[in-house]
């Protein structure tokens, strides 16, 4: 029973769906009621359940996320809502010295039913302040689970998911991807909520990759299978846990990997799956890994600049040609 | 104020000072690692607010928590054990001396990042005032904290949707060390609430009767629904801001002065102590009544004196125990500690 979908709405359904079942869900945020969300994810949920379960709240990141863990220590299940993850800066302390801390200094005593929503990525000429990514800063903390929700599929399962579970999840959208379709089955079974996603398979090259860059790969994908060259494109789907096999046992048939990743390529996302798979498979590889990530810079606001800063379907494909120049020699 | 209620609130003073100048003494010993931040002086006004709340309220506090958890419930026994970093400790060992939780005792954690305990007690209220139970939470602070955004941005949002919240600080008028003169441009904390429209006074936090009587009309008023309140409490702490902290930036006549003058448990004692009928007011009353009214004071005296002498070796063998306790528990696993991290994982098992 699959249905066409935005990404957004299909969030918006989850939303919909846990709150209904379940009295101890709340939606904070702001503009998330009245306004129904900046980017239409929480429209329709306050006129449904009202201002104690869906609440607007001040320009206050850092207290109102706090506020989420607060009441998940009394069992509520708190949804935050950060406008962009620009401002989650502004929550760090609430997410990092709180919310994964609290049910381990406590010795178990607390679980932290907590999901903090927030978009992340480049999107259209927002400059350096709108434009980070900054999964990195997120990934390398004990505790906290990184649900990165790709497809209009994958946002309903996974927020479904974040919102059942007791632990701390972030769950990173992407400015672009909202006004993204797809198709949508809210009856089938959801796989784990960490488990990778492969997209599409070939022999020659293992492309890894998540969230909005899963796009650009595969339109990438498509360019290389016309010059011959058949790329696996797989979607991580969760950056914390990394399901480590699901790449390994693609690299067993292609013997190549690629790593596409729209954050910065210092100490990010790119370099923990790489040097995580060189651990598990390094010597399944026939090539030196490559990663392809953000330029070394803040976003500018110009168009042209912006657009070479991250990843194009271009770059991919220049990348993997170069990967797999060796392939016929073998 | 009934007797029975001096009493209580003297022993947990007692109990407190006692706790904490053991735990000053293990620390020196080896026994207790890391920061130990110590409460001696400030007494009145954990006692006081915490005898005054009720037993269904959820306390969230700072780093310098040992006594605020003992009240509310948590042995003397798992505090010391935490604070030795053991297994049987409030925490398991996972805390230690800043971060005691106890769930069943309502006891929502000690936090170490000041300005932390604002957002989190005003979470707890939410989920309070969502549910539209009848508690409130205490939301312990210090002179310190109040220049973090977290106490505006939370005072805001508890007074805009009328949250259970009682906000009390503890103005020991010293953030680690730098004097409130230096720290804030209005000294006055109570003051700074009624930029959020918050009730708030302010009361002298080395007279315990005072700061329980306080406590207990701001918690009535709470309970009734009318929204958040602040207590300023002002004290004084006799150590410095840790074991590490000698505290010898303040004037030691200063400190001379709190300790002489102003030492909480000695004015609980005061208090406590019956005031003995004259000699001319005893003949007055009669032959008969003399007899019996000597024969009553006199015992109720002595019971008294003796009563103060029994409570304090009553509460030098607690903290006697709780130190024998807190060395014979095991050490925590490297396996428990795993277990404490995934305690939320539910049954999922991860690839």
């Amino acid at each position: 029973m699959a249905e066409e979908m935005f990404y957004w709405q299909a969030l918006n359904r989850a939303l919909y769906q846990q709150m209904e079942a379940d009295d101890s869900v709340f939606l904070l945020g702001e503009d998330v009621g009245l306004y129904g969300g900046s980017y239409r994810v929480s429209e329709g949920l306050y006129a449904r359940f009202g201002e104690w379960r869906v609440r607007d709240t001040p320009i206050s990141e850092g207290s109102f996320t706090g506020l989420g863990v607060g009441a998940a220590l009394l069992g509520s299940r708190p949804v935050v809502e950060i406008m962009t993850i620009n401002f989650a800066l502004l929550a760090l302390d609430a997410i990092i010295n709180m919310a994964t801390k609290i049910p381990f200094m406590s010795g178990g005593q607390f679980p932290m039913p907590l999901v903090v929503r927030t978009p992340g990525g480049v999107a259209k000429q927002l400059a350096a302040q709108h434009s980070q990514r900054l999964e990195q800063t997120l990934m390398n903390v004990p505790g906290l689970r990184i649900a990165v929700p790709a497809t209009p599929q994958d946002a309903w399962w996974q927020l479904n998911q974040a919102i059942r579970s007791d632990e701390p999840i972030i769950v990173l959208e992407h400015e672009l991807l909202y006004f993204s379709k797809g198709e949508v089955d809210t009856q089938v079974e959801a796989p784990p909520m960490h488990r990778a996603r492969v997209h599409r398979q070939g022999a020659d090259l293992t492309i890894v990759t998540y969230s909005r860059m899963l796009q650009v790969s595969l339109q990438a994908a498509e360019q290389l299978s016309a010059q011959g060259i058949e790329a696996t494109v797989i979607d991580l789907r969760s950056l914390r846990p990394i399901d480590w096999d699901s790449c390994v046992q693609s690299i067993e048939q292609t013997h190549r990997l690629l790593v596409v990743e729209e954050d910065s390529s210092f100490a990010g996302a790119g370099a923990e799956i790489i040097a995580g798979l060189s651990e598990r498979c390094f010597y399944l590889l026939d090539e030196p890994p490559k990663r392809l990530a953000a330029r070394e810079l803040p976003i500018a606001y110009n168009g042209t600049l912006e657009a070479m800063s991250i990843p194009r379907p271009a770059d991919i494909v220049a990348a993997a040609t170069d990967l797999c120049q060796t392939k016929d020699a073998i | 104020m009934d007797r029975e209620t001096q009493l209580k609130l003297l022993k947990d003073m007692l109990l407190a000072r006692a706790f904490e100048e053991r735990a000053a003494e293990e620390y020196t010993k080896g026994n207790i690692a890391g920061f130990l931040h110590l409460y001696p002086g400030e007494e009145a006004v954990a006692v006081g607010v915490l005898n005054a709340a009720g037993p269904s309220d959820y306390v969230v506090s700072t780093y310098r928590e040992h006594v605020h958890a003992m009240l509310r419930g948590i042995s003397p026994d798992q505090v010391m054990a935490e604070l030795f970093g053991k297994k049987d400790g409030c925490s398991h060992g996972m805390g230690g001396s800043m971060h005691l939780f106890d769930r069943q005792k309502r006891f929502m954690g000690g936090y170490g990042i000041v300005g932390e305990t604002f957002p989190v007690a005003t979470g707890i209220a939410y989920s309070i005032a969502m549910k539209q139970q009848p508690e409130a939470v205490i939301c312990f602070f210090g002179d310190g904290a109040v220049n973090q955004g977290t106490f505006h941005e939370s005072l805001n949002m508890a007074a805009l949707w009328g949250l259970p919240v009682l906000f009390v600080c503890e103005n020991n008028h010293y953030q680690i060390g730098t004097e409130i003169h230096r720290h804030s441009a209005v000294a006055e904390v109570y003051k700074r609430a009624c930029g959020y429209r918050i009730p708030a006074r302010r009361i002298d936090g080395m007279n315990v009767l005072e700061v329980y009587e306080a406590t207990g009309q701001a918690l009535q008023q709470i309970y009734a629904g009318t929204g958040p309140q602040l207590l300023e409490f002002e004290t004084y702490r006799f150590r410095g801001h840790s074991m590490a902290d000698p505290g010898s930036y303040r004037p030691k006549v200063e400190v001379e002065a709190f300790k002489d003058q102003e030492d909480p448990v000695a004015i609980a004692i005061r208090e406590t102590l019956p005031c003995y009928p004259s000699a001319d007011e005893i003949s007055a009353a009669g032959p008969d009544v003399i007899n019996k009214l000597c024969s009553q004071m006199d015992n109720l005296g002595h019971l008294d004196n003796r009563q103060l002498e029994a409570l304090r070796s009553e509460v030098a063998q607690i903290v006697d125990d709780a130190v024998a306790f807190a060395l014979a528990s095991p050490e925590p696993t490297l396996e428990d500690a795993q277990a404490y991290l995934d305690c939320n994982r539910q049954q999922e098992v991860l690839i």
